[in-house]
This record gives C-alpha cells, sequence and structure tokens, in this order.
C-alpha cells in the first residue's frame, strides 16, 4: 500500500515536470520558428519603423543596456553598502529588526508599484520626465531589495572565527570588512547582484508606468534623453494587428532571452569560480 | 619580578548573567600562566578581556580593572585596536585566512601599513622560524595555508601572532583539534617563546598544564579558586576543590 502511495506520487510529481517543462519548451519553439529569420543585421541596426519589415531593435538594445548599467551604477553600491551596514554595523535593536521585516517585504512587492512610486517621485516631483535617469532610479528601487538580501546573506555566512582572528592582531572593523568579509563574500553577493539585474532587464510595467517612450528613433546621449527599452519594443510589436510585427516580437524576445541566458550563466560562472575559496574556510 | 599584566576584580555579564565573578590576579612577565577549570567557568571570557576582544560582543558588561604594564586598558584614552597589536591571539580551532602561507604571516604587518617587500620577507621569515615551521614550508610560501595540516596551521597561526612582535601571547585550548605529536611541538615552542613573551595559555588538558606552565590559575564557576605556581596548584594545593579537578575527580 505504501509503496502504491509512492509511485502515485513519484509520477504526479513526474508528470508536473514534463507539463511544466513541455510548456516552457512549446513556448520556445514558438518563438523560435516565428522569429529567428527576422534576427539579422537589419533588424539590430535599425530604428523602429511603420513598416514591420524595416523595423529594427537598435534603440531598445541601446536603451536597455544603457538602463541595465545605469541601475547597476545606482543600485549595486546603494544594495551593497546597506548589507554591510546592517550586518557588520548596525546593533541589534528593534529599529532594525523593524527594517528586516521591510526589506523582506519590498522585495515581493510587485513591480507596478515601484513604477507608481517612480512616476510620482521621480518623473512628477523630482521633475525628471520620462527620461533614461528615471527610469534607472525606478528599476533600481525594484532591485535594491534583492542586493540588499543576497549581500546580507552572503556576509552572513563569512565565518565569525577569520574575522575574530583578524580582529585579534588589531583590524579595525573597516579593515576586517575590506580584507577578510567582502573578498569571501564576493561571490554570493556578485551572484545576487547579477541576478537582480537579469530581473531588471525583463520589467516592462515599471517603465510603462514612468512612461517610456515605444517609439524612438535616435539613442538616447544623456540622462535625461527619453528612451526605449527591449521589454517595452516586445510589447508594442505584439500589439500591432499585423503578422510581421510578431515576428519582430519573436525576435526581440530571442534576443531578450539570450541576454537573460548569458547573466545567468556568468553568475552560475562566478559562484562555480570562487565556490572552491569559501568551501576550504568553512 | 615584573607584572605584564595586572586584573583586578574583574567581572563579566553577558546581559544579565554573571559569567566572571570578581577574579584578582597578576601574571609575571616571561612566564607561561596556565588557566584551568571546567567548560563554561569563565576562562575563555577571561582571556577574551585581556585583549578586549569582549568590546565585539554587544551584550558583554566588564566590570573592574586590567593594568597591562601599569595602564588600565578599559581607561577611555586606550585604543583597543593598539592595544590587540600588542597582545597575539590564538584559537582553539585553527583560523588561517584563505591567503598563501606568506600572506597570512604578514597580515598583521599589513594591516599597520608596512608595505616594504624586503622587510616584510625577512619578518615572515622570522616568524616562521620562531615556529619552527619555516623549514616545512619554505618551498611554499605562495601556497594556500588550507594545505597544512591542522598542527601546521595552529604554528602558523601563532607565526601570525608574532610577526607584529606582542608582548602577551594569549592562546584558547590551542591543542584541543590536535594529535599528541603536533600539540608536543606547540608546546616545546612556548617554552622557548617564554623568554620573549608573556604567554596565558586556557587548557582542558592537566598533563599539558602542569609540563608548560610556570603559574596556574584554577576557575571555578565563574570564580577564581585559587592560583599560584604550577607547583602549588598541582601538588601541594590549598583547596580541596582544586585538588578534586587536577586529579581528574571531575571536569
Ligand atoms: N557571547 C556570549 N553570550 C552569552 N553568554 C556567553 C557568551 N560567551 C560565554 N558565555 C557564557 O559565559 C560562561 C563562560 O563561558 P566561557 O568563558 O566560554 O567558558 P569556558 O571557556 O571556561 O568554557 C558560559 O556559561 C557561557 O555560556
Ligand atoms: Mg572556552
Amino acid at each position: 500500500m505504501h509503496k502504491f502511495a509512492d509511485r502515485m506520487f513519484i509520477t504526479l510529481s513526474l508528470a508536473a515536470l514534463m507539463f511544466t517543462l513541455l510548456m516552457l519548451f512549446a513556448l520556445l519553439v514558438d518563438v523560435f520558428v516565428d522569429g529567428v529569420t527576422r534576427l539579422n543585421g537589419q533588424f539590430l541596426t535599425s530604428f523602429p519603423s511603420r513598416k514591420p519589415e524595416e523595423a529594427g531593435i537598435l534603440a531598445a538594445l541601446v536603451g536597455s543596456v544603457s538602463l541595465i548599467t545605469l541601475t547597476a551604477a545606482i543600485a549595486v553600491p546603494l544594495g551593497v553598502g546597506s548589507a554591510v551596514y546592517l550586518e557588520q554595523y548596525a546593533k541589534r535593536s528593534r529599529f532594525n529588526a523593524l527594517m528586516d521585516i521591510n526589506i523582506g517585504t519590498l522585495a515581493g512587492v510587485p513591480s507596478i508599484i515601484y513604477g507608481l512610486l517612480g512616476l510620482a517621485l521621480f518623473v512628477r516631483v523630482l521633475a525628471l520626465d520620462r527620461s533614461l535617469i528615471s527610469g534607472a532610479l525606478t528599476l533600481s528601487l525594484l532591485i535594491l531589495p534583492i542586493i540588499i538580501i543576497a549581500s546580507r546573506e552572503a556576509i552572513r555566512v563569512v565565518p565569525t572565527s577569520l574575522q575574530d582572528g583578524a580582529f585579534a592582531i588589531g583590524a579595525t572593523r573597516s579593515q576586517v570588512i575590506r580584507r577578510i568579509v567582502f573578498p569571501l563574500a564576493l561571490p554570493g553577493i556578485l551572484t545576487g547582484i547579477i541576478l537582480a539585474l537579469s530581473r531588471a532587464i525583463g520589467e516592462t510595467a515599471p517603465l510603462i508606468a514612468i512612461g517610456a517612450l515605444t517609439y524612438i528613433a535616435f539613442l538616447p546621449d544623456s540622462l535625461s534623453s527619453p528612451f526605449t527599452a527591449m521589454p517595452i519594443q516586445i510589447f508594442n510589436w505584439v500589439s500591432r494587428p499585423q503578422e510581421a510585427f510578431h515576428a519582430n516580437a519573436a525576435a526581440g524576445i530571442i534576443l531578450l532571452l539570450a541576454i537573460t541566458l548569458l547573466f545567468n550563466a556568468v553568475a552560475i560562472c562566478t559562484r562555480n569560480h570562487f565556490y572552491k575559496i569559501s568551501a576550504h574556510c568553512s | 619580578m615584573t607584572h605584564a599584566l595586572e586584573i583586578r576584580n574583574l567581572h563579566i555579564y553577558y546581559n544579565s548573567f554573571h559569567a566572571v565573578k570578581g577574579i584578582s590576579i597578576t601574571i609575571p612577565t616571561n612566564t607561561i600562566t596556565a588557566i584551568i577549570g571546567p567548560s563554561g567557568c569563565g576562562k575563555s571570557s577571561f582571556l577574551r578581556v585581556i585583549n578586549r576582544m569582549n568590546d565585539l560582543v554587544p551584550h558583554a558588561r566588564i566590570l573592574g580593572e586590567v593594568f597591562f604594564r601599569g595602564v588600565n586598558i578599559y581607561d577611555p584614552s586606550v585604543c583597543e585596536i593598539d592595544l590587540r597589536r600588542r597582545m597575539g591571539m590564538v584559537f582553539q580551532k585553527p583560523n588561517p585566512f584563505p591567503f598563501s602561507i606568506f600572506d597570512n604571516v604578514a597580515f598583521g604587518l599589513r594591516i599597520q601599513n608596512r608595505r616594504d617587500k624586503v622587510f616584510l620577507q625577512e619578518r615572515v621569515e622570522e616568524s616562521l622560524r620562531r615556529c619552527a615551521l619555516w623549514d616545512e614550508v619554505r618551498d611554499r610560501l605562495h601556497q594556500s595555508a588550507y594545505e597544512l595540516s591542522g598542527g601546521q596551521q595552529q604554528r602558523l597561526c601563532i607565526a601570525r601572532a608574532l610577526a607584529v612582535y606582542p608582548d602577551v601571547l594569549l592562546l584558547d585550548e590551542p591543542c584541543a583539534s590536535l594529535d599528541p605529536k603536533a600539540t608536543k611541538r606547540i608546546e616545546e615552542l612556548l617554552q622557548k617563546l617564554k623568554e620573549e613573551i608573556t604567554i596565558v595559555i586556557v587548557t582542558h588538558n592537566m598533563q599539558q598544564a602542569r609540563r608548560i606552565s610556570d603559574y596556574a590559575a584554577f576557575f571555578h564557576s565563574g570564580e577564581l579558586v585559587e592560583w599560584g605556581t604550577s607547583a602549588e596548584i598541582f601538588d601541594y594545593p590549598k583547596k580541596q576543590l582544586t585538588q578534586e579537578y587536577t586529579q581528574g575527580l571531575f571536569g
């Protein structure tokens, strides 16, 4: 009887897995079939156009790359700095316990909420307009909790015995952080950063909320430039009635998937690369 | 005889828990003092007060005075960082950094901004020689410290502490995780080192305490039951409790 229940369970879980994988696979095949022929040099180097066969992803690609670079430049120092503060300097207090809960909650807030916050705060109050910097600030807010949580986790597992060893020879707190904690926490921090950025690059809702444009026929040249991004361009093409635009959307999706996949591969490689070091001293 | 350390009426609290209860003891220069007593009696806490490592425990409170060469180290004018640079500490489990052997020994100098290559090389070699480790590692100074055996790692940790020329060496059960052969090497090493520095060692091993120490202090439930020369403590203890403990009747 037990055996039968066991088998049932295994069969059901396997079926669930297969179903998920099949769906995913079908989706990928569908996108590939639709888009792969559009993914050529012309597509990569052209601006959007009324004619689907002349349209390209250039503005969105450059927009996304600028957006992510800027987001990383803002969110990484803030996030890692906050994590170092919370793990290494903050005293245990009720205020900090409250902060912990808040950061956890913020990581789960739907991204559209961040978009609306960005619209109110950056676009309106700070009058930054629908610019690249507004977008980057909004995405930074979105991924800050993720970076903070991952970095804190990575910092927390650095063995106390090593930190004590450094303190005992007369290292200051900042020397312990720079020379012991940081190098050992780095793989975990990097993994967290890359995963957070790969989430940011696919975000659409917050950018639409702050009013990123969908039709841009030039490249962003400053922080205050209007911009578009890949998910927005894809969204725009998908919502057109003409079939040919859908091929463009599929090609854009393939490109976006490839970039996300690249981010994840880099994350896994950094983790494995540094894994040996941290495995040694636990 | 001069005193390297003089502890007066030391109390340690962790929150409301009274871990060390009014200990007074003097530690003479260039001797080995062994701290003995059952687990949880406050030996490590006592040791971590001497180099102010207990400052890192936010819920620890320290009352009393600790004089190091006549200066109360808990005086507000004393910088705990400077103090720790004059006191080496070796822990129960070897804790080399995940760097090369060379970088481990040079760590204490580098954080004091000593960068001169020749100087570092000389000091690293000298420290490793003092720990009788030089001949074993001279050809692989730039390999990871984790490639060493447990006993070698512990001697490396001693070399790391010695590299900054401390006046005092504090050891918290340094041989607890080592085999008898590695333990013997460390004991020999400490015997030699005491000619230059003052050593305080916590140990669970009565034979070891008897073999290497000049003075011994017996702690029990946070109190100092008795202290004196090793001969007094191990051969002619004044208190019944001391005799029972050193003869292994409890612990
Ligand atoms: N950081 C700490 N926080 C709370 N209690 C502690 C802490 N460190 C030690 N103690 C307590 O103080 C007592 C003495 O501990 P310790 O000094 O480590 O003893 P020993 O080294 O003799 O085994 C123990 O009861 C222990 O639980
Ligand atoms: Mg102890």
